[in-house]
């Protein structure tokens, strides 16, 4: 569905990605563990276009998306949950939403899909005519993936949806991740709680310092013993 | 000092006693001797004045508040700008002037004057604004296109720099429009004798201040007696349109999509770009809004005023960007409040001090604001915007 050929991406002079492929099959999860800084969150970014690489190819359904601008890429059925969550902090919970559906004109369709994401997460129908920079950190991070899926995506990148939450809510969202995936949306998963994301992933990729070291079924990265030293705290 | 940042950090675990005369309050204590003993008195023979004759003051409110009103409608152009892209676009005062030259060029190739018919008069004003609209709409935003939107990667201070090189430019432009001989030597090129209309309107002196005819009835509205204060259908009909503006891009940001994603694309760009934003565009359509509301303002002026002038620009926009500051930059209702107050001060700072203080009164006001509400009144911390 999604596949990246030998992509280089540059921050500036700053090498950050030294050619990334990967491919991601309809309907499955796929997560991107690895260190701070080995270019996890420029992956998905390359893929959305906010940051095009200089080289390489990104194929989304045969199609060459590398140089489509981003605001067109969430058109084609790639949409974003993006790190640090970013939600609009002046905009209510429910503008919010609907900002995330910009692209889309179908209002009966936005509607419905409105009313999955406040069944998704129904803290979010309590606070819908609150603004976003009033909400709890993990109220932001539902409200990001629920705006992410109000494009009605076909392909959901999620930039460390687990970031800064209390356990009880992590175990929560990766819940509802595996439920949205199992609605038939494909995904991919950055994270750095790599024990998590490898629990609720098909097949994962460890990068490091902007390549790909290591890739396997999320079952066999479990069990190998780098990912164990590094990733998963066991010795 | 450290009781000072004690009371800045405001954290809890360093509570200790606080002395109650602290550096601040020695301050404002001072600064408020200070202040009563140089202008006590002066200010209490303004009160008086005021109070003598209640007529004067209320009429000078009207006054104020009627330019307060178009004041508002610049000082938006400035806010949308500075909201989305955080440039103070210091071109927007001529955007403005352009507005006020292009009607009157207008109004002169029309040959609109104070004879015309009621219905020529009303039609004609009603095209002509909304030719000045689209005019100075496409003015300002390929004033982002081609002299902002290259630097938008540069240090902050590159389009800051560039926007003053577009102000300077465009008062040249405004001179060269106002020569007669340009007009008649177009005519005589092109043919077009209708052209040598917009030379007459502009007279003879290509910098002087060019009048516009007396297009708009300046008699007492019925409603309110003239024993009250004066104020007449031209003065109303300003303070409609302009508080028909205001309110139509009031409502235009706060429900219509696109307005949405004008307030999106000012709170994090990179997220809009997520949501499917075209950011370039929308950027775009914020400098369109702006310029049309400085057009309109111009056209308003020009009407109001009698006169329009290349550089009316430079004056109308410090006053209005004082009025975007003071009211909240960023902030659609703060500027307008701003605009009105600024209006207001200007007004009876006229009337009671002489004009020739008014700035200082205005600037000294703006200071004493920013610095108990850095955020301008109705600015919020970090800034809401748009």
């Amino acid at each position: 569905m999604l596949q990246l050929n030998d992509i280089h991406t540059y921050y500036g002079n700053i090498h950050a990605l030294k050619g990334i492929s990967l491919h991601i099959d309809q309907g499955e999860i796929v997560t991107l563990i690895g260190a701070n800084g080995a270019g996890k969150s420029t992956t998905l970014r390359t893929i959305s276009g906010i940051t095009p690489p200089r080289r390489g190819r990104v194929l989304f359904e045969d199609q060459e998306i590398n140089g489509i601008p981003a605001h067109n890429i969430v058109k084609l059925g790639i949409s974003q949950s993006p790190e640090g969550r970013h939600i609009f902090p002046n905009l209510t919970v429910r503008e919010n939403l609907e900002m995330g559906a910009f692209t889309r004109n179908d209002k009966q369709g936005i509607e419905e899909d409105m009313e999955r994401a406040f069944n998704l997460f129904p803290r979010l129908r309590e606070r819908s005519s609150q603004r976003g920079g009033t909400l709890s950190g993990g109220e932001q991070q539902m409200l990001a993936i629920g705006r992410a899926l109000m494009a009605r995506p076909r392909m959901l990148l999620l930039d460390e949806p687990s970031m800064g939450l209390a356990p009880v809510l992590v175990d929560q969202i990766f819940e509802i991740v595996q439920n949205i995936n199992e609605q038939g949306t494909t995904i991919l998963l950055v994270e750095q709680n790599a024990l998590m994301a490898l629990s609720i992933a098909h097949r994962g990729y460890v990068l490091q310092t902007g390549e790909i070291v290591l890739a396997d079924s999320a079952a066999a990265l479990r069990d190998n013993e780098m990912v164990q030293k590094a990733y998963l705290g066991i010795e | 000092m450290a009781t000072r940042s004690v009371s800045q950090s405001g954290d809890p675990v360093e509570v200790h006693q606080r002395p109650w005369l602290t550096t601040r309050r020695v301050i404002i204590i001072v600064s408020t001797i200070v202040f009563l003993a140089l202008f006590g008195i002066p200010l209490l023979n303004v009160g008086y004045k005021m109070v003598e004759t209640p007529s004067l003051f209320l009429q000078q409110v009207v006054t104020g508040l009627t330019k307060g009103t178009y004041l508002a409608i610049i000082a938006l152009g400035y806010t949308l700008v500075y909201g989305i892209i955080e440039l103070i676009n210091f071109a927007h005062g001529e955007v403005y002037m352009m507005g006020a030259f292009f009607s009157l060029s207008l109004i002169g190739l029309f040959g609109l004057s104070g004879e015309s018919s009621a219905l020529a008069l009303t039609f004609g004003l009603v095209g002509i604004m909304i030719c000045t609209m689209t005019f100075t709409a496409v003015l300002n935003a390929s004033i982002e296109r081609f002299a902002y939107r290259p630097l938008r990667n540069a240090p902050r201070l590159a389009p800051l720099i560039s926007a003053i090189g577009v102000s300077f430019m465009l008062q040249n432009v405004g001179i060269l429009w106002g020569d007669h001989n340009l007009w008649d030597n177009l005519a005589d090129w092109t043919g077009i004798d209708r052209l040598t209309r917009i030379g007459d309107a502009m007279g003879s002196n290509m910098v002087a201040p060019k009048s516009f005819p007396s297009l708009l009835p300046n008699r007492q509205v019925p409603f309110i007696p003239d024993s009250w204060f004066t104020f007449t259908w031209k003065s109303l009909l300003v303070v409609v349109v302009s508080l028909s503006l205001l309110g139509a891009l009031y409502a235009f940001v706060r429900f219509t999509k696109l307005g949405k994603a004008m307030r999106a694309t000012a709170q994090d760009r990179d997220a809009s770009r997520l949501m499917g934003i075209n950011v370039d565009l929308t950027i775009s359509l914020t400098f369109l809004i702006g310029g049309a509301l400085g057009g309109a303002a111009g056209m308003l002026v020009g009407l109001y005023t009698g006169t329009a002038v290349f550089n009316m620009g430079f004056t109308a926009g410090l006053l209005a960007f004082t009025a975007a500051v003071l009211g909240g930059i960023g902030n659609i209702l703060g500027s307008a409040l701003g605009g009105l107050l600024i209006g207001l001060l200007l007004a009876l700072s006229d009337q009671y001090l002489g004009s020739r203080w008014s700035n200082a009164v205005i600037f000294a006001i703006l200071v004493l604001i920013l610095v108990f509400r850095p955020t301008g009144l109705l600015g919020e911390e970090g800034g809401q915007k748009a």
